[in-house]
Order: structure tokens, then C-alpha cells, then sequence
């Protein structure tokens, strides 16, 4: 009787620490996920930004030092519950649009965008007419 | 039809030149800071050096921001690695001392610097009349923009920024922004 009650003792106990040690282990591996998510869209946010003191460089890909630190600030601000777009706005507001390295497609920026379109229409263009000019019989 | 080649090279070469001449005169390292005329970034750091001077907050002793407002507040960003942070150090110590009854409260705040390196390059440099603040992560200096040191941040009494001065900042440019943030300037 006593060895009976003994052994549902132990299994419960035993399934007791199964139940907290899955627990424990699923929580582990949810905090490695979301660790892993916040690396992730630290990255995604990171390679958006210019470093200030390389040529051309994202914050994502420099090993300088104030790029490491701008990561940081990226990763907490994510942490905190910021959207990437409000982490990127606080960069601009710091440093202006020249820190992204994509320009936003507005006003003089604009440009950017629209120089180059405008450059192979006309380029087009210019080849059009010089084809159609050679290829025109000469008079006789 | 030479007026018409003349007009297409002109379409083609003015529009080229006056990209060059924008590029050439602009300095490609200099990020424009949109900080002067907004509220500047509220700090909290820690002093590790105190400084001669008469605003000395105590070492580890936090210096706010907004405990300052109704002051004009010159905030330098220096390093013990920067060599163009010894051209400025004098004048600014000088001004420190000079404005110091003026309303006018400097602060240094070192930038990715280690401590010890930091308080041994003040003593080289015989001292200085203002406080020294501590940068954990550079987070402030990332709050200001900065991207180099030395860089001068001038704030008025309502803690608005006036304006930022990259490089050395010269006596003559620290007195003239200084003044320009007080009722009248030191005669």
C-alpha cells in the first residue's frame, strides 16, 4: 500500500519536473527566436543606413566602431517596440536624409530616380535618329 | 546648322558643369546637421573631471541638460586621440573662464575614448575650466549627430541648438556665437 502511493508520489513529481523543464526549454527556445528576429530586423534597418565615417558603407556592413555603436541603438530602439521606419526617422532627424542610402523619392531627390530613365530615353532617342539617318538612302 | 550643334553642345555641357562645379565645392565628408533650430537632445552623464573652473560638478556627479536651460550651453565632443581637440582646448578653457558669469556653462564629452586616456590628456594639457562627461555607447554624441571630433554644439537659454561648428572651432568663431546667444556680449 505504502510503495503503491509512493510510486504515484514519485511519477507525479517526475511528470511535474517534465511538465516545468519543457516549459523552461520551450521558453529558451522562444527567446533564441525572438533574439534571432531582433537580429534580423536589426540587420534589415542597419544595411538602410550610411555609415557617417566610411565611403559608402551601410552601418550594417562597417566594422567601425561608431558604425557597431548605431547598431546598437538600432537593436534597442527595435527592442523597445519602434517600427523600422520610426528607428530610421530618428537617424534622419539626427543626421539628416544623408544617412539613408536609398534617398526618399521626393522633391530634389527626385532626380535620382528620374536623371537616369531620362538619360536612356534620350540616349534612345539619339540612337534612333542616327540609325535612321545612316540607314536613309543616299540621293542621287 | 553649326548654331544648332553649338545649342545641343551647350544643352549637353552646361547642365555637366554646373554638376561638377555643386560637387567640387562641396566638402564630401561634411554631413549638414538639421539639429540648429530644434530642441537639442536632453542628456544625463556622469562627470569625470571636474575642472577648475566654477561650474565643477563633482566627480560622478550627473550633469543634466535641463538643469542647464536658461544658461547658454557649449557642448564640445573631444577625445585623447584627436589631435585637432589640442588646437581648440586653450580657447575653450579661456571662454569657459571668461563667459563663465555671463550664463554661458561649457561641457566636453568624451567621445569613444577610455577614461584613463581622457584624464591623463587634460593633465597633459594643463587642466581645463569646465567638467568632463562620460558617453556610455556614444549614445549622446549619436542623439547630436555627431560624426567626428571635435565638434561644437552651441544651445541657447531655451535649449534650442543655434548651431554646430565641425573641426577646431577658433577663438574668434566661439566668441561670436557665444555673444550672439547673449542679450550683450562681453565688452
Amino acid at each position: 500500500m505504502f510503495s503503491t502511493r509512493a510510486l504515484a508520489f514519485s511519477a507525479c513529481v517526475l511528470l511535474l519536473c517534465a511538465f516545468v523543464r519543457g516549459g523552461a526549454v520551450q521558453a529558451r527556445g522562444q527567446g533564441r527566436g525572438d533574439s534571432a528576429n531582433l537580429e534580423r530586423r536589426t540587420s534589415a534597418v542597419a544595411s538602410q543606413l550610411r555609415c557617417p565615417v566610411c565611403q559608402g558603407l551601410s552601418i550594417q556592413d562597417s566594422p567601425s566602431e561608431l558604425a557597431v555603436q548605431m547598431r546598437g541603438v538600432v537593436r534597442d530602439q527595435l527592442a523597445a517596440g519602434r517600427t523600422p521606419e520610426e528607428v530610421k526617422q530618428y537617424f534622419v532627424e539626427k543626421y539628416g536624409e544623408w544617412i539613408l542610402l536609398e534617398p526618399e523619392a521626393h522633391g530634389f531627390n527626385m532626380l535620382v530616380y528620374v536623371l537616369p530613365l531620362a538619360a536612356v530615353i534620350a540616349g534612345a532617342a539619339v540612337v534612333i535618329v542616327a540609325v535612321r539617318r545612316w540607314s536613309r538612302p543616299a540621293p542621287s | 546648322m553649326n548654331w544648332r550643334r553649338a545649342l545641343i553642345a551647350g544643352a549637353v555641357a552646361i547642365p555637366i558643369i554646373g554638376l561638377l562645379r555643386f560637387g567640387l565645392t562641396r566638402d564630401p565628408r561634411a554631413i549638414a546637421s538639421p539639429l540648429p533650430g530644434r530642441t537639442a537632445p536632453a542628456f544625463d552623464l556622469a562627470v569625470f573631471a571636474s575642472g577648475n573652473g566654477t561650474f565643477a560638478p563633482t566627480r560622478g556627479e550627473r550633469v543634466r541638460l535641463n538643469d542647464l536651460r536658461g544658461n547658454v550651453v557649449v557642448v564640445n565632443f573631444w577625445a585623447s586621440w584627436c589631435l585637432p581637440c589640442r588646437d581648440e582646448h586653450a580657447q575653450l578653457s579661456e571662454m569657459s573662464t571668461r563667459y563663465a558669469n555671463r550664463g554661458v556653462r561649457f561641457v566636453g564629452v568624451v567621445y569613444n575614448d577610455v577614461t584613463a586616456n581622457a584624464l591623463r590628456w587634460i593633465d597633459e594639457m594643463g587642466g581645463q575650466t569646465y567638467p568632463a562627461l562620460l558617453d556610455p555607447g556614444t549614445r549622446t554624441a549619436i542623439d547630436f549627430g555627431v560624426y567626428g571630433v571635435p565638434e561644437t554644439f552651441f544651445i541657447g537659454s531655451d535649449g534650442t541648438v543655434a548651431s554646430k561648428f565641425v573641426g577646431p572651432i577658433p577663438a574668434s568663431v566661439l566668441q561670436q556665437r557665444i555673444d550672439s546667444l547673449l542679450v550683450a556680449p562681453v565688452p
